[in-house]
């Protein structure tokens, strides 16, 4: 056992064959055995897999799991995610803090434990939560927060910390979990019974292109929240030209208050790979990769599980269900928190072992996707989805929801409702119904569509959720009337600067300049022009930005000026003096006047 | 022959060829479209984003977007302009760049984007932020204060050096160049390598040869940035 | 007809933008006749004595003082205008804001190589205005109506200028004359 750090990365590196694009999985694996990635090991990474030791850095500093610094054998990543903080994270946080004797972003002096933040771990509906680790805890409150370090102090094992599990397959032995399903409504869609290999056995019985067909015939649109047509994509993708093709499937659940893959790859993974495979005949793929966000980790083994299941059951590898010539399997990518990686092509960037920015389009995946050949990335629920079409039929699917929304979505509930957790319902249903499931009456805005959707008042909640009105890939947060709907909106500007990946300048720049402003409208410090400059600097940083993050990360602002103006109107007040709001002297002294130890005679005479 | 591709910018009509950029043809066309970013020899990056133009009525980066047949392009408007004056402005105030004593005062880029768009102050806050600099190399001086992260030394690097010695490194706010070993001089890096003329800011500075082309003789003293592709008529003095 | 009023300051930054403004040489004759100087360095005229209709603000703010000053001149000027780097972005002075306040006056009164300060205090006179926490371009403390950016304007930039904002005409500057050096 006296490896060295070097033959340590040398058996790591040949167990990925020295391939460069599996350097998320190498740098994985050495933070795993180390608890950090050491600089002599990017050294070392670098010599193995080929390339410079910075491009090793500069992957290694893109994403928030990852670390050159050593830190505790146990990390608590606290979810600071706006509903875990509405259920009362500050005082977990605090408990965390006084117990363990630091503050956020350190490490206990023995090296042992390390706290930090995390952005939404897809716990909304049972927050305030945290990862230990792979391990997630749920319904944190002060008394448990202290427990858990008391316990961490003694064994440091964050398994041992789970004394409860919870309902249907987290209480799998792959899984031990103690987090809840929340299923509240069950639709005839999603959570129908699973006739195992029945779609596939369809799919295959007929040709690729009807396979196609028939999902364009149900008219599915992508689920994760832009509604592309899925047949479309994959049409494209089968057409473009390629030595080979690949079958993405984006479980990067990263959308502040979504949860519900979590909940379909607990309950439905079988459905996932089932529609995974199907795509893959469809398009002419060999190989498929379930990118898995790092905050599923507890989902992992449980996952690769049900691979090796489909492969002993011939659902997966040569010849599928003895279709002679269909070869197809499927590996799970795991990510390394960064929320931009929802972004399909940063999606890929990040499979290919790079850092998680997005790419330029065109070309788009189906033409250029992942190294080059053409890919398509499908959410979670729309492969779920595709299933459920090839087994009952197209007719089955689109029977509900709109002519341009058809099916049923799963909605993620959470925030000031009676009821959190996934309901599936047909697309088009309005809003107040959704609320009213939910107990959510007494709601005075409703975030739809997570941090990049809309703050939704109370006169639009007759509005309807699909995909040309009120769009969602989930997320449905509920605010009661308690709540100060511009804090809301600061915790999303804070999750965009925190997740921008800082590629164009628009995003980069203009979301922290966003924030600063606001911030000083809400300290009282704007005036009536502040909004319209605002309102303009969102129009740029929405024009202009590269990804859908910058394009849409100006939304919360945008739309709470625009329904709930009043909140901000208040805050502001018109300068007469021609002095600008923003600068306050008092404060602007305050580091002298410490100093130099005297008031200053000009504020306070 | 490959048929040209006819499309049109600000009514103009343009005929480029396939596979081109919006930026590349219009540039053949004499149409200049500023950008930062874009430098003719490297790959297409499209992160400044001051090339945004509108494609009917679309924003998409002209120096990664290919033109196509029957394109109505908006570039020269007050709105599009406006879009490209705010990113100039977020540039300047996200960095520390001190013009009046800076080494490529009056042959930088920005400063000259800046100049062109008539911007006497940025109008959003400064940032004043901490950046970090690097004179370890004995020809080379990186001053991360005024790098704009354009990655133009990354990919000049890379692609015409056939070199590693710039990457990015950190997301975000926290994102910067960083060179493949603790300090440049432990690099590979020499001074007559291309990426080291790549730097359309300070950020990456010769050493020994400052301030050699007296004010007024510099490239952009009297002519506006882009006026060398643009017809002699419009470049003059407006 | 009253001449029209002119107010100056030269706030944080090193009095070159006056230099500047000296230097449109004779047209300084000129400017004798078109307007009547009130407080100003040029005249050394300490207090404000009216309205004023434009006021030119060089350099930044770094202390107290610069700010009611700067403050004093917008109370009192239909038309401010800053001129200079300092002014327009903080300019040199700002160099200190990437240090902080503390570690600065350390610097200047204990750690430097050059200090001699046997008392080991920090000087703490009223005479002696706070520093603010960092260098702020006058545009972040009041509203300014023109910037005339450079290191200093060039003399012309600022003739032109002020021959516009004298007769009513827009300040549009030519290509030439807008710099940051």
């Amino acid at each position: 056992m006296n490896e060295t750090l070097q033959d340590t990365v040398t058996r790591i590196c040949s167990s990925f064959s020295g391939d460069r694009s599996r350097l998320m999985d190498v740098v994985q694996a050495v933070h795993d055995e180390c608890g950090h990635v050491p600089r002599p090991a990017m050294e070392m990474i670098a010599q193995e897999l080929g390339i410079s030791r910075v491009e090793v850095e500069s992957l290694i500093s893109f994403y928030s799991f990852y670390t050159d610094q050593p830190q505790g054998q146990v990390v608590i990543r606290l979810c600071n995610d706006i509903v875990d903080r509405m259920s009362g994270m500050d005082r977990v946080a605090q408990a965390f803090s006084a117990e363990l004797g630091i503050g956020f972003g350190q490490t206990t002096p023995d090296g042992t434990i390390s706290l930090m933040y995390t952005p939404c771990i897809g716990m909304s509906d049972q927050g305030p939560a945290a990862l230990i680790n792979d391990v997630v805890v749920t319904n944190l409150s002060s008394d448990s927060a202290r427990e858990i370090v008391q316990e961490l102090k003694l064994h440091l094992d964050p398994t041992r910390l789970i004394k409860h599990l919870g309902d249907g397959n987290n209480a799998h032995e792959l899984i031990q979990a103690m987090v809840n399903n929340n299923i509240r409504l069950k639709g005839d869609m999603l959570f129908s019974v699973i006739n195992r290999g029945e779609a596939l056995n369809k799919a295959l019985n007929i040709s690729p292109m009807e396979v196609i067909r028939a999902v364009k015939t149900a008219r599915l649109r992508g689920r994760g929240g832009a509604g592309f047509p899925a047949g479309m994509k994959w049409e494209y993708t089968r057409a473009a030209k390629g030595d080979k093709k690949y079958v993405m499937c984006n479980a990067d659940e990263g959308e502040p208050g979504t949860f519900k893959d979590r909940v379909l790859l607990t309950e439905l993974p079988d459905r996932v790979f089932a529609g995974m495979t199907i795509a893959g005949y469809a398009i002419g793929a060999e190989e498929g990769i379930l990118y898995l966000r790092q905050e599923y980790a507890y989902l992992k083994e449980f996952l690769e599980n049900v691979l090796q299941k489909r492969r002993g059951d011939g659902l997966l590898g040569q010849n599928v269900m003895g279709k002679e010539g269909f070869n197809f399997n499927i590996r799970i990518q795991m990510g390394a928190g960064a929320y931009v990686c929802g972004e399909e092509t940063a999606l890929i960037s990040s499979c290919e072992g790079l850092r998680g920015d997005p790419k330029n389009r065109p070309p788009f995946p189906a033409q250029k996707g992942y190294l080059g050949y053409p890919t398509i990335v499908n959410n979670v629920e729309t492969l779920c989805c595709v299933t459920k079409i090839l087994e009952l039929g197209p007719a089955s699917f689109n029977e509900q929801g709109t002519e341009r929304s058809a099916g049923t979505k799963l909605l993620s509930i959470s925030g000031d409702c009676k009821l959190p957790g996934i309901y599936e319902v047909p697309l088009g249903i309005e809003l107040s119904e959704v609320l009213k499931m939910a107990g959510a009456e007494d709601a005075i805005a409703v975030q739809v569509g997570g941090a990049s959707g809309q703050m939704v008042a109370p006169e639009d909640f007759n509005r309807h959720i699909c995909f040309d009105d009120l769009s969602t890939g989930g997320s449905i947060m509920v605010f009661g009337a308690q709540r100060n709907i511009l804090e809301i909106v600061h915790t999303f500007m804070d999750f965009f600067v925190e997740e921008s990946c800082g590629y164009c300048t628009p995003c980069r720049v203009g979301n922290q300049l966003l924030r600063q402003r606001l911030e000083l409208i809400m300290e009282g410090k704007g005036e009536p022009a502040d909004l319209e400059n605002l309102e303009e600097l969102c129009q740029t940083v929405k024009t202009c930005s590269r990804c859908g993050l910058g394009q849409t990360s100006p939304n919360p602002i945008l739309s709470t000026l625009k329904h709930f103006r009043p909140v901000y109107e208040a805050m502001v007040q018109e300068e007469k003096d021609g002095f600008q709001p923003a600068f306050d002297l008092r404060e602007s002294l305050a580091v002298s006047e410490r100093i130099i130890g005297r008031q200053s005679v000009h504020v306070h005479s | 022959m490959n048929q040209p591709v006819t499309f049109f910018i600000d009514g103009q009509v343009i005929q480029g060829q396939p596979g081109q950029t919006i930026l590349e043809a219009a540039q053949d066309a004499r149409v200049y479209i500023p950008r930062l970013c874009y430098r003719e020899g490297l790959s297409n990056f499209g992160a400044c984003r001051v090339c945004t133009v509108l494609v009917n009525d679309k924003p998409v980066a002209a120096c990664t977007t290919p033109i196509t047949e029957g394109m109505m392009i908006e570039n020269d408007t007050e709105r599009v302009q406006n879009y490209r004056k705010d990113l100039i402005d977020m540039l300047f105030v996200e960095g520390n760049h001190f013009c009046m004593f800076c080494e490529k005062s009056g042959n930088c880029e920005l400063q000259a984007l800046a100049y062109r768009f008539r911007i006497p102050a940025p109008k959003y806050l400064f940032q004043f932020p901490q950046r970090e600099i690097d004179a370890s190399h004995p020809d080379i001086f990186i001053d991360r204060n005024r790098c704009i992260l354009c990655g133009r030394c990354v990919r000049a690097s890379k692609e015409l050096d056939g070199k590693n010695v710039f990457q990015f490194v950190g997301r975000g706010t926290e994102k910067r160049i960083a060179v493949n070993a603790d300090q440049l001089s432990d690099t590979d890096a020499v001074v007559t390598d291309q990426a080291m003329d790549a730097c359309p800011v300070g950020a990456i500075l010769k050493k020994h040869i400052g301030y050699t082309i007296p004010v007024g003789k510099r490239v952009y003293d009297h002519q506006p940035i882009g006026a060398d592709i643009e017809d002699s008529a419009v470049a003059s003095d407006t | 007809m009253a001449k029209p009023k002119i107010a100056t300051a030269a706030l944080s930054g090193c009095f070159g933008c006056h230099m500047s403004l000296l230097d449109i040489d004779e047209r300084i004759l000129q400017l004798f006749e078109l307007v009547d100087f009130d407080k100003s360095p040029i005249d050394d005229i300490k207090e404000f004595t009216g309205p004023v209709d434009v006021g030119i603000i060089e350099g930044g703010c770094c202390n107290e003082e610069n700010v009611e000053n700067l403050r004093k001149f917008r109370q009192y000027c239909k038309v401010l205008v800053s001129i200079g780097d300092c002014a327009t972005t903080g300019g040199v002075p700002s160099l200190r804001n990437m240090v902080p306040l503390e570690e600065c006056l350390r610097e200047a009164y204990f750690d430097g190589p050059s200090v001699y300060n046997p008392s080991g205090e920090m000087p703490s006179d009223e005479a002696l205005p706070l520093l603010l926490d960092k260098v702020y371009p006058c545009h972040e403390i009041v509203k300014i109506d023109y910037h005339l950016p450079g290191c200093p304007p060039p003399a012309d930039t600022l003739w032109e200028a002020l021959v516009a904002l004298l007769s009513d005409k827009p300040v549009e500057l030519p290509y030439s004359l807008i710099k940051y050096d």
